[in-house]
């Protein structure tokens, strides 16, 4: 099992090497005068000091080899560099934003998995019942609305209608913003709980975000939690007089649970696309609507650095879950243990 | 023994039913049509594709033209109402049809013939090869494919063809996936060391008795990716990477009509509706394609 | 005991003779699930006894129907419906049951081991947790003696190193050994009945032999009752007491070993022990299998459900009336209307063949 881990700890880092020098190659080597680019090329005229001083800073004259070269350099000390468009700090601007972005990662994962695993469970338990029928429809629903529209259909519903129709004040919520004005980052409780008005502002943007990722779990705990309820070994449960209950809860879930846990977490790329939708519909300062702006702008040195930091999470939480999966299936671990 | 000699004294009753005549082709529709919703996103997809084709009747007005309304609601005039410039926003609804589809279904197309070869050629082979491949896929998986997409589609400009290759190539990884794991568990099969011992040549083992197989969880996962791939479209398009004004993108129509959500809520509502319901109707066409496919439900 | 009266006192009287009360009394069971066009009958109108102690056998193909009843007697189908008859345990009606005082006897009082053993054990987690868990229960025991005892069963099985098996998972465990765990399993609380479907069908040959001779020496330690549910007659032959043959959801032949394998009265025994390899037989001789195939639930033959498949059936009765289980002395029973001349004829053919046997030795 530790050589497994071992293993796999030392794959990220040719992962997230060819994943960034990837990056990194699309945007030099491809048509187009690199410092053009960076300058804010395409169809704008470049700012001749602007490319001149994106030249010096980075060294954009020399061979793309050095540059390579260079670049890694900087990073494994951990110098992501400055931003270009605003010059700040990219480790900056990467801790300011991956909190914002990771209060709502909290509440969708919260409600994924007591949500999301509860109504799945549930549904497939009491199959045929309004709880079961709703819940099909609403989670086939939910995953062919695409996110930004539920985002806005949310914010219609729950803000600007209310705001235009003179709802009374308790019943309004808030968009596009993090926080009452004048709060800064908003005001919080043990991090992710919004205090006071702040809450209005975040259960729009939680929600959607939530919505999606909830209904693919309930789905597939379902699915899989109805697989479970047929086989064998929950007849011979019965057989030895088991409870319903208890049969359900000892050795049903459990076993509903394995590809459910592959799921909770595994697809980042999805995550980060929900992301970058609904910071963008809500204006919610995170890293995702970072990330999209930085690459309008050709922002290069945010581009990579916050891509670096999003890959090596990725890898590190597929890993994690990796690992939890073989706790929980004693039929991986033992495999795991065999691997040499 | 006496008791058996004679046989049976009447013949066996058994049920001949007309299914023992019955094509594949014929029996699969009967399964696929048990399941009504499934029919009904086959109707609304061929609704859609008709609407696409016939674009140029159907809709009342070019997509481009602008009229004397703005923002107006829906009208007996237009029936979706008019966007920020005067466009008929049912005209344009209709013509992005043709949008959608036809990125939905080209990059699926690109990524199912990647999918397939890559994932053959790391099933069949196995060994290094394979290992090789999946390292790949992940080093690909881990790029979230916003930013890759963002990427390319600014170097490359921003239009379908762009999308077409961007959804493309990051759709065939699952794809490629499927198709390795089905053929890792067909190569040891029986069958395949018979036509072996047979002598028949490695390709003709592939191609006329593996791949058939392989390649049947890909038709429902197919459907599947499609819907997904016009989602991302329209996310795509909705960051801006994707086709440009004047071309009628639901995704981008969404992004032109946001800020106006509180006077005219139907530029984002009819849209958000056509690609719900296109992304609806492949998934329930492709849930309908995978259990009338389940080998233990025939 | 039982006093509705009907043909089927026959079934009583006989058995009563030995002076013994049956744990399980089985009359008239009828079973099946329900369908858009009606009741879709499994059983249909079955009765028979298990004493204590003895080893029952029911004998049938797929589709007889003798998996449904067993499940049925255990209530372990919820898609299955009772129709009519009863099931008594220990002289009271378990049909009537409500779910708690069921959950009270199975494992307890009836327990059962099932075909397959890889599947019917749950994957995460460990034997010994299981087995315990059958004691726990049932009887309120610390965990710690329920572990104790679970090595001892485990012991009782053979199975050896128990306590380091006890903390392995099922998957670790070869076919043998996992049918070996389910036994334990079941015997945790010394049922007085231990339903085994099909027990060995999933494994190797020397294996089954081995399970079932220990099955054999466990039944004796516990003092229960076996009802053995199987399709190979080898298998009934070394271990049953008595025997019932079933077709098409009813019984077709019931009796002591003895007397269903050498006093055969019914056409399709006879099918059966005709169509066993022989070691003894000239090596060009063609196996006899019985033509055609058992019928599907939905399509039953009228009259006696084996009549177009069976070689002594005549025109009149076997087509149109259902034959009446009929009695010949000491509990032997035959559902046939030809059952006199079928036992004549099998005598006869038994002799001719024993005859042979010792003439070429």
């Amino acid at each position: 099992m530790a050589s497994y881990v071992i293993r796999r700890l030392l794959l990220i880092v040719p992962t997230v090497f060819f994943a960034i020098s990837f990056l990194f190659l699309l945007f030099f080597v491809l048509p187009g005068d690199p410092a053009n680019l960076l300058a804010g090329g395409g169809d704008r005229i470049p700012n001749p000091i602007r490319v001149e001083q994106v030249n010096d800073k980075y060294g954009l004259d020399d061979p793309i080899a050095t540059q390579f070269v260079n670049y890694w350099k900087r990073t494994l000390t951990w110098d992501l560099g400055e931003s270009f468009a605003t010059g700040r700090s990219v480790n900056e601007i990467l801790g300011d934003r991956a909190k914002n972005s990771l209060r709502l990662g909290v509440w969708a994962i919260i409600a994924e998995v007591l949500i999301g695993i509860g109504i799945g469970v549930y549904s497939a338990i009491r199959r045929g019942s309004w709880v079961d029928k709703l819940s099909t429809v609403g989670t086939a629903v939910l995953s062919a609305v695409p996110i930004f529209v539920l985002g806005y259909a949310f914010q219609y519903w729950f803000a600007v209608y209310p705001n235009t129709h003179d709802w009374p004040q308790w019943a309004r919520l808030r968009t596009s913003q993090i926080g009452p004005p004048g709060s800064g980052d908003g005001s919080w409780f043990l991090f992710f709980i919004p205090t006071g008005e702040q809450w209005r502002y975040v259960v729009l943007p939680a929600l959607t975000m939530a919505a999606v990722s909830t209904a693919l779990v309930a789905r597939l705990t379902r699915s899989s939690m109805l697989g479970v309820l047929d086989a064998d070994y929950m007849r011979t449960a019965r057989s030895k007089g088991l409870d319903e209950r208890r049969i359900v809860l000892r050795h049903g879930v459990r076993n509903a649970m394995l590809p459910v846990i592959t799921l909770i977490g595994l697809d980042l790329g999805a995550v980060i696309g929900a992301a970058v939708l609904i910071e963008t519909v809500f204006s919610w300062p995170g890293l995702g609507s970072t990330i999209a702006n930085a690459v309008e702008d050709r922002d290069l040195p945010v581009v990579l650095g916050l891509t670096l930091v999003v890959v090596l999470v990725y890898s590190i939480v597929n890993l994690a879950i990796d690992i939890s999966y073989a706790w929980f299936d004693p039929r991986v671990r033992l495999a795991k243990r065999d691997d040499t | 023994m006496a008791i058996l000699d004679g046989g049976p004294t009447q013949p066996v009753s058994t049920v001949t039913s007309a299914s023992d005549r019955r094509s594949p082709a014929y029996d699969f529709w009967r399964r696929f049509s048990r399941n009504k919703l499934a029919v009904l996103g086959l109707c609304f997809l061929v609704f859609l594709i008709l609407t696409a084709l016939f674009a140029p009747l159907i809709a009342p007005f070019e997509p481009r033209d602008r009229g004397d309304v703005f923002r107006g609601g829906p009208s007996r005039h237009n029936y979706f109402g008019t966007d920020i410039i005067g466009r008929d926003v049912f005209s344009r609804v209709v013509y992005g049809a043709r949008v959608s589809l036809k990125i939905g279904i080209g990059a699926t197309t690109i990524a199912l013939v990647i999918g397939v070869v890559f994932g053959a050629i790391a099933g069949f082979f196995g060994g290094w090869i394979d290992t090789l491949l999946m390292r790949v896929t992940d080093i690909f998986l881990a790029i979230p494919y916003i930013v890759l997409a963002v990427a390319i589609a600014s170097v490359f400009g921003r239009s379908e063809n762009s999308i077409v290759l961007v959804l493309g190539v990051t759709g065939w990884l699952g794809v490629s996936r499927i198709v390795r794991s089905s053929l890792l568990s067909l190569k040891e099969l029986e069958y395949v060391e018979a036509a072996r011992s047979l002598g028949f040549s490695r390709t003709r083992i592939i191609t006329r008795h593996i791949l058939p197989n392989a390649l049947e969880p890909i038709v429902a996962f197919g459907a599947i990716t499609v819907g997904s791939a016009i989602l991302a479209e329209a996310a795509l398009s909705f960051l801006g990477v994707g086709p440009q004004d004047p071309t009628p993108a639901w995704g981008l129509m969404i992004f032109q009509g946001r800020g106006d959500l509180a006077d005219a809520p139907h530029l984002v509502l009819f849209p958000g509706l056509a690609i719900s319901l296109t992304v609806l109707s492949f998934q329930l066409i492709g849930d309908g394609l995978r259990d009338a496919l389940d080998p233990k439900q025939r | 005991m039982l006093s509705t009266p009907s043909s089927d006192d026959v079934v009583v009287t006989g058995l009563a003779a030995a002076g013994r009360e049956p744990l399980l009394a089985v009359r008239d069971l009828v079973a099946g699930f329900d369908t858009d066009t009606g009741l879709l009958q499994a059983v249909s109108g079955l009765s028979f006894e298990v004493h204590r102690g003895e080893v029952f056998a029911i004998v049938g193909e797929s589709g007889s129907g003798k998996s449904v009843t067993a499940m049925t007697i255990m209530g372990l189908l919820p898609s299955v419906r009772v129709a009519g008859g009863e099931i008594r345990w220990k002289g009271q009606d378990l049909l009537g049951l409500g779910d708690k005082e069921m959950q009270g006897i199975r494992g307890n009082e009836i327990a059962m081991i099932f075909q397959n053993p890889l599947s019917a054990l749950n994957p995460v987690h460990t034997v010994g947790r299981q087995i315990s868990e059958a004691a726990r229960i049932h009887q309120r025991v610390s965990k710690r003696a329920a572990h104790s005892r679970t090595l001892e069963m485990l012991d009782l099985v053979g199975i050896p190193e128990p306590r380091k098996r006890a903390a392995m998972y099922p998957h670790e465990f070869s076919g043998g050994m996992r049918q070996r765990v389910m036994i334990a399993m079941a015997i945790m609380n010394e049922p007085d009945l231990l339903i085994a479907d099909e027990p060995t069908t999933a494994l190797d040959v020397t294996v089954q032999a081995q399970v079932l001779e220990m099955l054999a020496g466990i039944k004796d330690e516990i003092d229960s009752a076996i009802v053995l549910i199987t399709h190979d007659l080898g298998v009934v032959a070394g271990m049953a007491d008595r025997v019932m043959v079933m077709y098409a959801g009813r019984q077709a032949e019931l009796g002591s070993v003895d007397e269903v394998f050498y006093q055969t009265q019914h056409p399709y025994t006879a099918g059966l022990l005709s169509s066993l390899p022989t070691l003894d037989a000239a090596a060009s001789e063609a196996l006899v299998p019985i033509p055609g195939s058992p019928p599907s639930l939905v399509t039953r033959p009228s009259g006696c459900p084996f009549h177009p498949r069976c070689g002594r059936a005549n025109d009149s009765t076997c087509v149109s009336d259902v034959p009446e289980v009929r009695q010949i002395p000491s509990g032997h029973l035959a559902a046939c209307h030809e059952a006199e001349e079928v036992r004549l004829e099998c005598q006869r053919v038994f002799a001719e063949q024993s005859a042979s046997a010792e003439g070429s030795s």
